[in-house]
């Protein structure tokens, strides 16, 4: 089976790569997949918390050419997007863009599952601190 | 010489031919295109005599007589052929039989298919060595136990069981011992009586012969095996297998294994210091490499390595100028991993992280060396982007963590 040119792209320079500080209270992170399936991708996004506008975006994934290639193009698309915009990707806008045959849709899929888990890690810290502040 | 792409390192999916077999097929595919069945014209005489001929060369490999061979399509057709034939034939006798859960699928599906039809099935399970052993076998058999069929080489990690063994078991017992032997023959020496073996499946293009050629050797004498045809016809190949012959096939394969049998000893020597250049440098320049199978009984040319952390298939993507295998079954349309390493205890995550690695009669070792330098940068890439490394260097192991499936 032959790679599209773009997810040989994204795999050979992969955009995003690298961690973000979990503990932080502007970053979201999102952990999918399992190794026993084969993939485990983590999303993070660093996101203004004035605005809502994702500043930064990082991934690391263990994967086929296509997860990797679906989590970098998630990363790319994420920055500059406010966190709601971002929650609208959907996995069939990755698999346009990306070319992805049948066999490797669930690829796209786990990479919309990171973006929504990484924007619900962030509004979680996000709900935690106001409590905190109102208790206060 | 300037490296040559792609390089072929997948010898145990199948093997380029010789140029001397092609050789000796070439007038077979050509002017003598008799029938070896036409017993009474010069055309007939001639193809029957280069099927004699191979066969001759096929028996002096395997320590056989010649009227012991019986030609096939290839492997998958020799088991079935042998599995299913003896559990017909002897049905009366008994309707077990004993087999390992790692064979090959063509040794597999006839025996589940025999378990559909009523008969029982034990399915030996080898150790993290993937090794099946005699007492193993020793201890499944029952009073009505007709067959033992283990391979000799397995195909995914290249581990040897202990055949002689249980070959010697099985004639103790007075059952019928079957090796799938179709990694195994012309890559190591071989010889059915010493082993034991009643029945014995191989194909010609996993020794630099032509595809859709094979043959299942079927013992004559202490005891005469007898087996049940698939195929109803002609009567060819002593009523085993009806079909006209496959001449040039054939010759080839003669051709293939008069070759292996007389350059065994060098090509032994030599693929297994192209192999271990492989794996010393792999295990010297990476962490946390495991390479899968006994090491010691193991074929010369055969390595299956599990690189954790990083995904198979993504790892094939990075040495994408070199055809390899790989454990994952993600290329294909099952996201299953292997079922060989599997059965051996690797996880389900590292049976994702394994690629297999055969050697070849025409392999290289600047195409060893180009392959281990491209597989230690990628893995190293991979790795950076890999979340379970990451864990992994903060001291949590990732079998340790709960994830979520999907």
């Amino acid at each position: 089976m032959a790679y599209s040119p773009k997810v040989v792209d994204h795999y050979e320079h992969p955009r995003n790569v690298g961690s973000l500080d979990k503990s932080a209270s502007n970053v979201g992170t999102g952990v999918v997949g399992a190794p026993e399936c084969g993939d485990v991708m983590k999303l993070q996004i660093l996101v203004d918390e004035e605005t809502g506008v994702i500043k930064d975006a990082k991934f690391k994934t263990f994967g086929c050419g296509s997860a990797i290639a679906s989590s970098s193009l998630a990363t790319e698309w994420m920055k500059g997007k406010t966190i709601d915009e971002a929650a609208q990707i959907k996995n069939t806008d990755i698999v346009q863009e990306l070319s992805l045959p049948p066999v490797k849709i669930h690829c796209s899929v786990l990479a919309e599952d990171a973006i929504k888990s990484a924007i619900a890690d962030f509004k979680k810290k996000q709900e935690a601190r106001q409590a905190q502040s109102v208790a206060k | 010489m300037a490296l040559q792409f792609p390089i072929y390192l997948d010898n145990n999916a199948t093997t380029p031919m010789d140029p001397r077999v092609l050789e000796a097929m070439l007038p077979y595919l050509t002017n003598k295109f008799g029938n070896a069945a036409s017993r009474n014209h010069a055309f007939g005489w001639e193809a029957e005599e280069a099927v004699d001929k191979a066969r001759e060369q096929v028996a002096a490999l395997i320590g056989a007589n010649e009227k012991e061979i019986v030609w096939t399509s290839g492997s998958t057709e020799s088991n079935n052929l042998a599995i299913k034939g003896v559990a017909d034939m002897y049905k009366d006798k008994g309707k077990h039989i004993i087999t390992a859960v790692h064979e090959h699928k063509a040794v597999l599906d006839p025996c589940k298919r025999l378990q559909k039809e009523g008969y029982e099935v034990t399915w030996l399970e080898p150790g993290r060595d993937g090794i099946i052993y005699a007492e193993q076998v020793r201890k499944a058999i029952r009073p009505d136990t007709i067959l033992v069929t283990i391979m000799w080489a397995n195909n995914e990690i290249g581990t040897v069981n202990e055949v002689p063994e249980i070959g010697a078991l099985c004639k103790e017992h007075d059952i019928i011992f079957h090796t799938d032997a179709t990694q195994y023959v012309g890559k190591l020496p071989c010889d059915v009586e010493a082993a034991g073996i009643d029945l014995l499946s191989a194909s010609g293009h996993k020794m630099y012969g032509p595809k859709g050629v094979g043959f299942l050797y079927v013992r004559r004498r202490k005891p005469r095996v007898r087996l049940t045809p698939i195929f109803d016809g002609g009567g060819h190949e002593r009523g085993m297998r009806s079909g006209t012959l496959n001449v040039p096939g054939i010759v080839g394969m003669g051709a293939a294994a008069e070759i292996a049998r007389l350059e065994m000893p060098a090509e032994i020597a030599r693929l297994t210091a192209l192999r271990n250049i492989l794996e010393e440098g792999v295990l010297e320049q990476l962490d946390h490499v495991h390479i899968n199978g006994h090491r010691e009984r193991r074929l010369p040319h055969t390595s299956n390595i599990s690189f954790p952390y990083v995904e198979g298939e993504s790892l094939m993507m990075a040495i994408k100028e070199v055809a390899v295998s790989s454990g994952s079954a993600c290329t294909s349309a099952s996201l299953e991993p292997s079922y060989v390493l599997k059965s051996l205890g690797v996880g389900d995550d590292l049976a994702h992280s394994s690629l297999r690695f055969g050697v070849g009669r025409f392999t290289t070792e600047e195409e060893v060396r180009y392959t281990l330098a491209a597989l230690v940068k990628g893995v190293k890439r991979l790795r950076e982007m890999s979340p379970l490394y990451e864990l992994a260097l903060e001291g949590i192991d990732p079998n340790t963590v709960e994830w979520g499936h999907h």
